[in-house]
């Protein structure tokens, strides 16, 4: 097997390229540390191992000639730095977690090892994963292969990158906000945000604990559905908001047609709703072109487009800003100098360690967020903020709720523009919060949602399209996506030099 | 609803966070506009509405789950003490504790 | 409460008011939020776990003993158990607090209400429960330095909690120690706690204010961390005396958080914490709501051993036992069983409860030995009493008998009333002849009583006992005495 076709695999294919003895997991892993080296300067990675990756590679290869079957058997791939593992360090993007060892794993990265896939390296991400560029990492930004002056999005930027990169066939990232959604969005990949506890939380260094959520990246809806089905499940024994419902096979609904469809028109009767609050002047013309032009795709396909309201979409940013900083400012109470991470060399008291320590290693957004988030909660403020927002978010909720009595999937923009330029945007982080628009409701209510490749838009860089399901309902979601992927090709489109 | 500066540094010392006068300025002025768009929220009416605390329970019942009393975590101390900043003889070291 | 009673609790014209925040540990194998043991004594951070330390990513899963304790304490109480509560964050900042916050409840405890009686003297008392909640335990900060430095223990961080809160009802240390000791003899007799105060099982935080009658309450100060029940009192009289002296000399009385010294048996305040009131609570994200079903309730209930309140109850109705005898020997479910075993042998109810209280408890103490350890079984107690009330032996030859079976010189009460002679002289011409004899010995005396001094008669009844070697009836001596004197 010649070499430049190896990155160029998927998981699908580079698993049956394993399974058929075409390559091995050992091969595949050495070409893509090969790769990663070459390509450092996108500053997707944080932290290699090659003697566990090896070691792993060998383990899988193991597997394969004991004549063991499965669809992430020997296939490398990386995780965002805020799934803990143990044999690489884990920093969540952040000089406090600088070295730090973890004794265990995440569950999802467990269950993926289980199913037999190799570990390349940890990827970049904004610090603690508040961000939307990965231009908050305390270690280097990540660039945008499509541009490498713009930003390939946040917090998940350094598994985008990669992905789109092709550095490696799929990914993990984490979506508390939009922190899957959009980098995929910025870089042309897939991504998708399951429903609030489908995967387990525990490993994942917590950033708001009533938001965030582990999902795939990767280059398909197919592959997207492949990790998924790995990752997913109830984790009783360790995370007590992880919902008790069923592991399910993702892959299954894709290619079939929905009931009354036609191979021509697989998604008939497919009712998808466009809320027009993700349709006004807030969203950038170019972005809007691309994403009505993918939904006349969708509209060939069989399905039908409904006009609805998320009358509190812009309410959402408040809602969101108030929520997440308040469990993130407590979450973030862990990091004393104490027990772990970084501890100041020079201190006068126990009060002054705490201070010095926490200054010296959370960077500018953490050390803000930890600010909003503990105002919000100080006495006297809990009732008009924290407890209005949740108020707030249970009326959103609601709204989802009622959208969904006249469509099946929600759709629209994932971002209201394309990926900007790298230090474009940093001094204004209330800016930064606004252009987070389309995807903190989806959050906040807890719902599955995805970012598909849908086209191009300014300055030629990548354009999503967001869809948006009701609980449980992934397998839909990738179903839905799985039939536009095979009526267009935005999804197999690859930056230049990559 | 304005911050002050001496919200600043009741809100760091809250936090354990330490700001320069520079810093803190920036803070203020930061957090300040941050709360220019929470002024939103106001305008809501929420009389009645209970607080959505777990996403999913908008569609189900979440209830917290329970374990058997089963003490079956072994001593794992040195692995978990791997990158302390200061531990001797299995203590984890700190600026003295005044009471 | 009568006016007189009330006035005479006064401290210096001060009336006390006294509440009680107890923690609880819960004896759970397990910590409450993670499967780390909680034995006590291990080597530090051995049963510490991944949870217990907070490392990055880990989640807190709900120990279902320790809620079942909780519902056993609430029905032991007679509280609401509530049918769903939530757990809370508490945020401070401690190196004993792992994860920067504790978990524990906040508006919505899972017991409510509740109250706790007991006697004090012979007066009935009542403290009512604000509530008890379930929470996580820190860890500890050890004494001994290391060049400058605190040692910090987490084996103790996340042992489950009982916080137990009461209204502030008690007006006087007396009355605070006896809630704490019934509270005590509660929470062991159900089994949820094991009541080692040495260890740390079972800690009382005091709130202390004092008022003139009818004022409106004064500022507390609170006690923390009281782990013995003789300390308690003393802090509490030196808190009161102290604040009274504050507010005398014109100074206001700053809520404070104070410890108690045994050493110099004063309190004294703690470094303050700033911020200390703004803990920030809001629910758990990670814990959802805990729901109780009222089938789960009814299990617990019927499967709860027979409290000590009603088995005092029980012991009135059954054996007429006044209600200070019920409630004294009902202060351990190993005491009480001894107290029915002994009862029913001997059929001498009243009897063996003022035996136990007296002569049983009085040597268990002076050898600091539990009633599980009682050399003499409360079957040979009741061969014992048969023999007091058939006349066999008086009240105080039984006490040398009860000596000698204590120090085990045998097993059998017959056997060693024999040995040692003890018999009680029934024979009442002997008995007379003894009394005519000291009669005749103590004219003086004699002449005395007749004369009308009452007190001649007790000496003479004493001389009589002596003279009969301890063994006459003193029944029988007192009626023979009185009519040989008429």
């Amino acid at each position: 097997m010649s070499a430049p076709e190896l990155h160029q695999m998927g998981v699908a294919e580079l698993a049956a390229a394993i399974r058929h003895k075409k390559t091995s997991s050992v091969e595949a892993a050495q070409h893509l540390l090969a790769r990663a080296k070459q390509h450092a300067d996108l500053g997707a990675y944080l932290a290699f191992n090659e003697d566990l990756t090896l070691a792993q590679a060998k383990a899988a290869d193991a597997r394969v000639a004991a004549g063991e079957h499965g669809p992430l058997l020997g296939v490398p791939l990386a995780h965002k730095d805020i799934f803990v593992t143990q044999g690489f360090p884990t920093t969540a993007g952040s000089k406090m977690l600088e070295g730090y060892q973890s004794p265990f794993d995440a569950t999802v990265v467990n269950q993926l090892a289980q199913a037999g896939s190799v570990t390349l390296g940890k990827l970049n991400c904004d610090e603690f994963a508040m961000g939307s560029g990965n231009d908050n990492s305390a270690y280097a930004p990540v660039h945008n292969p499509w541009d490498t002056a713009r930003v390939p999005g946040g917090s998940s930027g350094g598994s985008a990158a990669a992905v789109a990169a092709r550095l490696v066939p799929a990914a993990t990232g984490t979506d508390t906000g939009g922190s899957i959604r959009q980098p995929a969005s910025f870089t042309g990949i897939t991504g998708i945000k399951p429903t609030y506890g489908r995967c387990s939380r525990y490993g994942m260094v917590a950033f708001a604990s009533s938001l965030d959520q582990a999902g795939p990246m990767a280059r398909s809806a197919v592959d997207c559905a492949t990790l998924l089905t790995a990752m997913a499940g109830p984790d009783i024994d360790r995370d007590s908001t992880s919902l008790d419902h069923p592991a399910e096979d993702y892959t299954r609904l894709l290619g079939q047609s929905r009931e009354g469809a036609s191979a021509a028109q697989p998604l008939k009767g497919l009712r998808i709703g466009l809320p027009k609050e993700f349709f006004g002047a807030g969203c950038a013309p170019d972005v809007l072109a691309a994403v009505r032009a993918a939904l006349s795709e969708y509209e060939k396909l069989g399905a039908t487009l409904v006009d609805i309201s998320l009358p509190r979409t812009e309410l959402s940013i408040p809602v969101y800003y108030i929520i997440a900083p308040a469990e993130a400012s407590s979450n973030l109470s862990r990091f004393d100098g104490v027990k772990f991470g970084h501890r100041a060399a020079k201190y006068d008291d126990l009060t002054d360690m705490y201070k010095k320590s926490r200054s010296e290693g959370f960077g500018p957004e953490a050390q803000r967020r930890i600010m909003i988030g503990t105002y919000v909660l100080s006495h006297g403020y809990y009732d008009a903020y924290y407890l209005k927002a949740q108020q707030i978010r249970r009326l959103i909720a609601q709204d989802f709720q009622q959208a969904f009595n006249l469509c099946d999937v929600i759709a629209g923009p994932v971002a209201p523009t394309v990926a900007w330029k790298i230090g474009e945007k940093s001094d204004d982080p209330v800016a930064n919060y606004l252009a987070d628009i389309y995807t903190l409701s989806t959050s906040l209510a807890g719902l599955p949602g995805m970012s598909v490749p849908a086209g191009f838009g300014a300055a030629n860089m990548p354009v999503g399209l967001q869809l948006v399901g009701n609980y449980f309902k992934e397998g839909e979601l990738l179903q839905t996506a799985h039939a536009f992927q095979q009526a267009t090709d935005w999804h197999l489109k690859t930056p230049e030099g990559y | 609803m304005s911050l002050t500066l001496s919200d600043i540094g009741r809100i760091a010392n809250l936090a354990r966070l330490e700001l320069s006068d520079p810093q803190s300025e920036r803070m203020l002025s930061q957090l300040n506009g941050f709360f220019d768009i929470v002024e939103q929220m106001n305008a809501i009416d929420t009389t009645g509405v209970e607080p959505l605390a777990h996403p999913t329970a908008v569609i189900d019942h979440v209830s917290l789950r329970l374990r058997p009393d089963v003490a079956s975590e072994p001593d794992n101390r040195e692995a978990n003490q791997k990158s302390a900043p200061a531990v001797e003889r299995g203590l984890f070291l700190v600026p003295k504790v005044i009471e | 409460m009568s006016d007189k009673k009330q006035a005479s609790l006064l401290v210096q014209g001060y009336e006390v008011v006294i509440g009680f925040e107890t923690h609880a540990q819960l004896a759970t194998q397990s910590k409450i939020f993670s499967r780390a043991p909680t034995a006590f004594g291990a080597e530090p951070n051995t049963q510490a776990c991944a949870v217990d330390l907070a490392l990055p990513g880990t989640l807190p899963v709900m120990n279902r003993g320790a809620v079942e304790h909780a519902i056993r304490l609430g029905l032991a109480l007679g509280s609401h158990i509530a049918e769903q509560s939530v757990f809370a964050r508490k945020n401070y900042f401690y190196p004993d607090l792992p994860k920067g916050y504790q978990i524990s409840q906040f508006e919505i405890p899972v017991v409510q209400g509740g109250e706790v009686s007991f006697f004090l003297g012979d007066e009935k008392k009542t403290v009512h429960l604000v509530r008890a909640h379930l929470e996580e335990d820190a860890g500890k900060s050890l004494h001994e330095e290391f060049h400058g430095m605190s040692g910090i223990d987490l084996n103790r961080a996340g042992t489950p909690l009982l916080e137990i809160v009461t209204e502030p009802d008690m007006r006087s240390s007396a009355e605070a120690v006896a809630y704490a000791k019934e509270l005590h003899k509660t929470v062991t007799w159900i089994g949820i706690c094991d009541g080692n105060m040495q260890e740390g099982s079972f800690r009382c935080d005091a709130n202390v204010s004092v008022r003139k009658p009818g004022a409106p309450l004064g500022t507390r100060r609170e006690i923390k961390n009281l782990n013995s029940f003789k300390f308690m009192q003393q802090a509490i009289d030196y808190e009161v005396r102290w604040q009274i002296e504050q507010i005398e000399d014109g100074h206001a009385i700053q809520q404070a958080t104070v410890l108690f010294d045994p050493d110099t048996g004063e309190t004294r305040a703690m470094r303050t914490k700033e911020d200390a009131a703004d803990y920030r609570y809001f629910p758990d994200p990670d814990l959802p709501p805990l729901v109780i079903a009222r089938d789960w309730v009814e299990q617990v209930k019927a499967n709860m051993p027979e409290l000590p309140r009603q088995m005092a109850e029980r012991l009135v109705q059954t054996y007429g036992l006044p209600e200070y005898d019920a409630t004294t020997v009902t202060q351990s479910p190993a005491m009480a069983a001894y107290f029915e075993t002994a009862a029913k042998a001997s059929g001498q109810p009243k009897m063996a409860s003022n035996w136990i209280m007296g002569e049983v408890s009085r040597r268990l103490n002076n050898e600091e030995k539990d009633i599980a350890k009682v050399p003499v079984s409360a079957d040979t107690l009741a061969a014992l009493l048969k023999r007091i009330a058939d006349g066999t032996v008086s009240n105080n030859a039984a006490k040398q008998v009860m000596d000698a079976l204590w120090a085990g010189e045998g097993k059998d009460v017959d056997a060693v009333i024999e040995a040692k002679g003890l018999k009680q002289m029934n024979d009442s011409g002997a008995l007379e002849k003894i009394i005519d004899e000291v009669m005749a010995a103590n004219a003086p005396m004699v002449e005395q009583f007749r004369a009308g001094k009452d007190k001649a008669f007790n000496a003479l009844v004493g001389l009589v006992m002596k003279a009969s070697k301890g063994k006459a009836n003193p029944q029988q001596a007192n009626d023979l005495l009185k009519q040989k004197l008429q």
